[in-house]
């Protein structure tokens, strides 16, 4: 279910503060995020993201194409090893 | 027989149903289509006038994205997907469902043919 377009795109409120300020400054610098749920916008191509995934940070560089995304899309929460089998345990 | 959008001859069904053999077009694509060009959706292909042909390719060209190059642009955006590394591209590569849906049983169709696993224990009493 998609969302509402009237609403627009959600951004959070203090992440988007943030890349203002890195933009008319025009700085670079990782910017550490929980907010899984904010939309890419066009504003944020260029700019490295450390996004939460429950566990620790995952360095996402936003590109054009990434754009519309939602920056939780890029930072798996989960970490699939294959299933069991002897042999490769002891390699784990 | 008629040939419309390339390689696509749909046979003796009605027209609604026979252009639905055009991969892109369904039944409501191919109602408009008939509509547009004007001709009975009832009337079969091999009834259809040369000009009542040309009107309907001259509908699928001019408003509809069929065959090739539907096919590619459907790769193109998977393709995208795959290379920014988002969910949804990594589920693509593993071959499993993108949309959450469950992995435990089913989702055959994204899996394909069971793998059996060689020896797997039986559950125990």
């Amino acid at each position: 279910m998609g969302r509402s377009l009237k609403k627009g795109p959600y951004i959070d409120f203090r992440l988007d503060n943030k890349i203002q300020a890195l933009n008319t400054s025009g700085k670079k610098s990782v910017i550490k995020t929980w907010s899984r749920r904010s939309m890419i916008s066009p504003d944020f191509i260029g700019h490295t993201f450390a996004v939460h995934n429950g566990n620790k940070f995952i360095p996402v560089y936003v590109t054009d194409n990434m754009v519309g995304h939602k920056l939780g899309e890029f930072a798996p929460t989960r970490n699939f090893r294959g299933h069991g089998g002897k042999k490769d345990k002891g390699k784990r | 027989m008629a040939r419309i959008a390339g390689v696509d001859i749909p046979g003796t069904k009605r027209g609604e149903i026979a252009l639905t053999y055009i991969y892109g077009i369904g039944r409501s694509s191919a109602t408009s289509i008939l509509g547009k060009a004007g001709i009975n959706k009832d009337k079969k292909p091999n009834d259809w006038s040369e000009e009542e042909a040309n009107a309907i390719r001259a509908v699928i060209s001019g408003e509809f994205k069929v065959e090739g190059v539907l096919k590619s642009e459907v790769q193109l955006s998977i393709k995208r997907l795959m290379d920014i590394g988002c969910y949804r591209g990594l589920r693509h590569r593993k071959g499993l469902p993108l949309r959450g849906q469950r992995t435990k049983n089913n989702s055959r169709t994204r899996k394909g043919k069971r793998k059996t696993v060689a020896n797997k224990k039986k559950a125990t009493k």
